[in-house]
């Protein structure tokens, strides 16, 4: 009985750990956001440092965007290819994939490849900055780390994300046109007539405007794990880890209410 | 118990029109801690340290790891706050400052080389340098690029300016740490540890240098260290640190002669170190 109840004091001890943990890193991250709004707001701006970070994010995470959402448009049209060939409408798998490209997987192809690339980079490189007094560097020589650091790359990454995911979109539906034409049997043209026979405007802007909240998640979470490093080169590796898990967790959680959203608004 | 500093150039020599630093006279300490108190977590790191600094003056801040050098100085730069007491800097108390505005005059009149040297990996070594002049004056490229070069050459390092950090070697890191935080003329530099891990030749050029700088250009120094070597060639008078409270302040020949129990183990393991 009392060893029953030591049982159930230590799993309530525990749950209690997690919920403080909780809301210890939800209040250190909501200050942690407040700061950076700031710094967005007024100046200084670094905008020539927002430029460099939007070329190493973008020039440097597009190839592994391209394959990615090549791969995943030759998959889904495969897969969809399959079951559309029950109901006899093998032709319109064009629609299919560009109306799943663009308005669901590739932004978020587009997002969890900029999370596994550019957020592991901000994490470690601001986490490597945080042990090695870098970021102290910048305090001391009346630059606000803030500012310099974290706004400019998480701008970058807002302003980033929805060029990625244009890519992303075309190269996807390229994938598909591959499945189309070598499996499918269908004309370059007529699969081109397809994509763009029910495809409008309502359903790419809404895919490429959440993008823009994925990106301040990904600029945001990686940012705060690598600001906030302790523990030497053992927590760079530490927050390097979490801010692609974290970022990706949160723009799949993001993704439910953004898509809910966008139903609503543009149908 | 403390020796009378030569008294050279003041901090904030030419202030800015609305800086918070005004200079003191010159027989007044430049800084001051007083009663000043810092724990972390409920561990005791600093208690009651009553401290005056001249201006021109080299201060050496002797005592074991851990004893609360680099938290005591860290504090003239706001990188820590004290718990207790207060701090004054040219006649400014630092609890006073409070935004990064607040602090900026202060920061730009003050260079600080830390112990990792903590030079930017993704910049090069001219380019660490150049980094606070673009940042905080509105000189031209070619302006920026001469003073670079001088600031580098003043450390002897002109050859190395387009390697990146990690090409350097540590003695090099921390000669191009200085050379950035000379770039914008500092009347205050902070040395914290300089000269950890380094060889004894290097040293000396480290000294001639942190000599140079006081002499010629009238730099107030506050240096940390546990480096007796560095001590004997740079101090005016040395401030011994002993589990967070002042256990000894002097020159260096008072603190050779002193009966300090801390002070005589320092010197003593320093005679005994094989050579």
């Amino acid at each position: 009985m009392a060893e029953h109840q030591h049982e159930k004091d230590s799993l309530v001890t525990v749950i209690g750990h997690h919920v403080v943990a909780f809301v210890d890193y939800a209040g250190d991250m909501t200050v942690f956001c407040i700061e950076v709004g700031r710094s967005l707001v007024f100046p200084p701006w670094f905008v020539r440092e927002t430029i460099a970070q939007m070329y190493h994010l973008g020039v440097k995470s597009l190839a592994l965007v391209l394959v990615a959402s090549f791969a995943l448009g030759i998959v889904l049209a495969m897969q969809g290819l399959k079951v559309l060939t029950w109901f006899g409408a093998g032709n319109y798998i064009a629609t299919l994939v560009a109306m799943s490209v663009v308005r669901e997987l590739g932004p978020i192809i587009a997002g969890i490849m900029l999370a596994a690339r550019g957020g592991a980079g901000m994490g470690a490189e601001l986490g490597s900055m945080r042990v090695t007094s870098q970021i102290d560097a910048l305090t001391v020589s009346a630059v606000n780390p803030i500012k310099y650091l974290v706004a400019t790359r998480i701008l970058a990454c807002m302003l980033t994300l929805p060029l990625l995911t244009v890519f992303a979109d075309l190269i996807g539906i390229l994938g598909g046109l591959v499945i189309g034409m070598t499996q499918a049997g269908m004309s370059a043209t007529s699969y081109y007539f397809l994509t763009l026979k029910y495809l409008e405007l309502r359903d790419i802007l809404p895919g490429i405007a959440k993008t823009i909240v994925f990106g301040l998640i990904i600029g945001t979470v990686s940012c705060y794990h690598g600001f906030n490093t302790e523990q030497g080169t053992f927590g760079v590796g530490q927050s390097t880890k979490s801010a692609v898990v974290v970022s990706v967790l949160f723009i799949l959680i993001a993704d439910v209410f953004l898509t809910k959203f966008t139903l609503l608004v543009w149908g | 118990m403390s020796s009378s500093p030569n008294s050279r150039s003041l901090f904030g020599d030419e202030p800015e029109a609305g800086s918070p630093l005004e200079a003191p006279a010159r027989d007044q300490p430049l800084i001051v801690y007083k009663d000043v108190g810092k724990q972390f977590d409920g561990h005791v790191v600093l208690r009651d340290i009553n401290l005056e600094i001249y201006p021109g003056e080299t201060m050496v801040i002797l005592g074991r790891s851990g004893s609360g050098k680099t938290v005591m100085t860290s504090m003239l730069v706001g990188l820590h706050v004290p718990d207790q007491g207060t701090i004054t800097v040219a006649g400014t108390d630092l609890s006073e400052l409070e935004s990064d505005e607040d602090w900026r005059d202060l920061r730009l009149k003050t260079g600080y080389l830390f112990q990792a040297s903590a030079l930017y990996d993704s910049m090069s070594v001219g380019e660490n340098v150049a980094f606070p002049m673009e940042q905080h004056t509105d000189w031209s490229r070619e302006e920026i690029a001469h003073r670079v070069q001088d600031k580098l050459s003043q450390v002897g390092l002109e050859e190395v300016i387009n390697l990146s950090p990690g090409e350097l070697s540590g003695g090099m890191m921390r000669r191009a740490a200085l050379a950035r935080s000379l770039a914008l003329d500092p009347r205050l530099i902070v040395y914290d540890e300089p000269t950890s891990g380094l060889d004894p030749i290097t040293v000396d050029e480290i000294a001639r240098l942190m000599r140079h700088l006081q002499k010629d250009l009238g730099v107030t120094s506050v240096v940390v260290s546990h480096d007796l070597r560095l001590t004997e060639q740079v101090a005016d008078r040395v401030a011994l640190l002993e589990e967070g409270t002042l256990a000894f302040l002097g020159t260096f020949q008072e603190f050779g002669q002193s009966s300090n129990p801390e002070a005589r183990l320092f010197l003593h393991t320093k005679e005994e170190t094989p050579k």
